[in-house]
């Protein structure tokens, strides 16, 4: 009996059972449902957390002093009492890294006030003293002019490169470049604007402005703790670089063997897998939940094709007095099974990605369904139509034609 | 010879209590006979009848079809000649209620691989065989008894078997329409077809050449009519 015959088969016979098929559908359609609404939210909210955080370039990790997600308070004092980084240790890392194509040294206030003539911003400016890898190390483009070179850094010239928001506070009538900022009482001339970044989590990335390295060190200090990044010099290459960061800085700050790192490792990475840390249980959560509901709804699939079978006994006899065989009689009802559990899965996916899709529209929240997560479903549906069809095909496959044909 | 049954008996175990419903029957049937097999409720005409029609293996003799031996034959290879050397013919038509005519028609043709298009055009011709060229997109409950019925001759004939098996054919219907349906058998019959026919009536036994008359699960008597 050829496949396409035994599947409009089942496609009449669950048309000819509408409201009895869906309700038996109904766990199938609920666990699909649940498993799809929850992985499309999840992936939604990782990758756009995934877009936000992506403040390196790729292929960039960073050297820092406290870890970028700080869990609970206790441990505050262990980070504040380590030795600061320093531009020495950059240098270090520059020098001896050799999987390493640019290793930056940067170093940040997050509060600088700027002035233009009469205008100035809130005290509210990201400043960042930078040596010229930091453009590339932070994935941020030149939308005009130019970035800090090596010999702005090597001659400490008073340059600086703006971002858009302060462009639009201070100069929303003129050209910056080449006019003169003043910071902290000096003057810095405007030699290139970032190009604009958009907001992470409500923060604008582009109220930030950069100057050299010691032009910085100069105005506050040395006594600041400064990242180093580190790109590698291919993708390959990345965790090779971090494990020779690693040696060298623990070098550099005498950190014995056995000791753990007083220094942090931090990547675009690790905010993302600490999402996926958190979420890994809402997912477990979620299959399991849905798992549950697929079995139950296997079982009504099997109880509903037990009486499919039982109300059809007479049709298995025809179709067996003119010459199906138990195979084509198995394959008719196992078909079936596992059409209306693929029915079921297809309508709990659309329903889960309305759900998805509702929620987008109506929260912050973003909504992406992975297709794997979508043929996985199916594939799930028809593995649970299979495996409770079976038994209700063997018995309608195992009939005694005369004793069928009989049947009232 | 078309069919040799050799001494089949046929014994049924009802609990521990054994029941013999066929008692030794022999028969030869040849290619293009018309046999009514007649007999009183118990005389086994219905075993005897599952059994030529391969539902039912006999419990000892030997049953040669088209030189086929079915008496040893495992379920499968018992489907596959239904398929190709039987039709049948029931008392209640047994048609697919939510099928059309044409798909009932086709049914045979389903399970021996025929193709789609091929399957649909022998069903149509099939049908208008019977004279139900216009009846072919009805189903069942859309049709008469008669029309019923003639759906199930067309769905016996519609893969040429060797033999087209009558059980009761005309035992749901009026005496007008099943002297209609007995002339189509007529007709089969001219065209070289193989029919056996059980019925309990003897007027619809006389249109056939033969009849054989069973009772206790014996032939009674084998007399050729006309």
């Amino acid at each position: 009996m050829v496949l396409t015959d035994t599947f409009h088969l089942a496609l009449s016979a669950f048309r000819s059972n509408k409201m009895r098929s869906l309700l038996t559908l109904l766990g199938i359609i609920i666990g699909v449902m649940t498993i799809i609404a929850m992985q499309s939210l999840i992936t939604g909210l990782r990758k756009s957390i995934n877009e936000q955080v992506s403040s390196l370039g790729s292929s960039v990790f960073q050297v820092q002093k406290f870890p970028a997600i700080n869990m609970g308070p206790h441990d505050h004092d262990k980070y504040r009492n380590r030795k600061d980084i320093t531009y020495a240790d950059a240098l270090a890392v520059r020098e001896r890294v050799t999987a390493a194509k640019a290793v930056g040294a940067e170093v940040w206030n997050w509060g600088a006030e700027l002035r233009y003539k009469d205008r100035k911003t809130l005290p509210n400016i990201q400043l960042a003293g930078v040596t010229p890898e930091f453009l590339e190390n932070n994935g941020l483009e030149i939308a005009e002019g130019r970035f800090i070179t090596a010999e702005d850094v090597d001659l400490n010239v008073a340059v600086t490169v703006i971002g858009a928001d302060v462009v639009d506070k201070l100069f929303p009538f003129e050209d910056p470049l080449g006019k003169d900022i003043k910071l902290m009482g000096r003057r810095f001339e405007v030699v290139g604007i970032f190009e604009k970044k958009g907001s992470a989590f409500g923060q604008s990335q582009d109220n930030r402005i950069a100057i050299p390295f010691f032009q910085f060190t100069r105005l506050y200090g040395k006594e600041r703790s400064i990242n180093i990044t580190v790109q590698a010099a291919t993708p390959a290459l990345v965790e090779t670089a971090t494990e020779q960061t690693i040696g060298v800085m623990r070098t550099q700050r005498k950190v014995k063997p056995g000791i753990e790192n007083d220094f942090e490792i931090y990547s675009n990475e690790t905010i993302t897998g600490f999402f996926d840390n958190i979420t890994k249980y809402v997912r477990i959560v979620a299959i399991a939940i849905a798992s549950i509901s697929l079995l139950v709804a296997g079982v009504g699939i099997m109880n509903i094709m037990l009486v499919s079978v039982t109300e059809r006994t007479r049709e298995i006899g025809i179709r067996k007095s003119v010459g199906a065989k138990r195979s084509d009689i198995l394959w008719q009802f196992l078909i079936e099974a596992i059409v209306l559990s693929e029915l079921g899965g297809l309508i709990g996916i659309m329903l889960g990605l309305g759900i998805g899709k509702l929620v987008d529209a109506l929260t912050p929240i973003p909504a992406a369904v992975p297709v794997w997560t979508v043929f996985l479903g199916l594939i799930f549906c028809s593995f649970v139509g299979l495996v409770f069809g079976v038994y209700p095909a063997l018995k309608a496959a195992r009939m005694d034609p005369i004793t069928a044909l009989r049947y009232e | 010879m078309l069919i040799k049954l050799e001494k089949i008996e046929k014994i049924y175990e009802i609990g521990t209590v054994q029941v013999p419903a066929l008692r030794g029957i022999n028969l030869n049937v040849e290619k293009n006979e018309y046999i009514a097999i007649m007999g009183p409720s118990g005389s086994g005409k219905s075993t005897l009848m599952n059994i030529i029609g391969c539902l039912d293996t006999p419990s000892s003799g030997d049953y040669l079809l088209n030189q086929h031996n079915v008496s040893t034959m495992d379920d499968d290879q018992l489907a596959e000649i239904r398929n190709r050397e039987i039709g049948f013919v029931f008392q209640t038509f047994n048609l697919l209620p939510r099928a059309s005519a044409l798909h009932n028609v086709e049914l045979p043709m389903i399970y021996n691989g025929t193709p789609a298009a091929g399957r649909r055009k022998m069903a149509e011709e099939a049908l208008e065989k019977v004279g139900l060229a216009d009846r072919m997109h009805h189903k069942p409950n859309e049709l008469s008894g008669g029309q019923r019925q003639r759906v199930a001759i067309a769905r016996a004939l519609v893969n040429r078997p060797s033999i087209i098996l009558a059980d009761e054919p005309t035992g749901n219907l009026d005496s007008r329409t099943g002297d209609e349906i007995m002339e189509i058998f007529e007709g089969l019959h001219e065209q070289g077809n193989t029919i056996i026919l059980v019925t309990h009536e003897e007027y619809i036994a006389e249109h056939s050449n033969r009849i054989i008359r069973l009772r206790d699960g014996m032939v009674e008597r084998d007399e050729s009519v006309h």
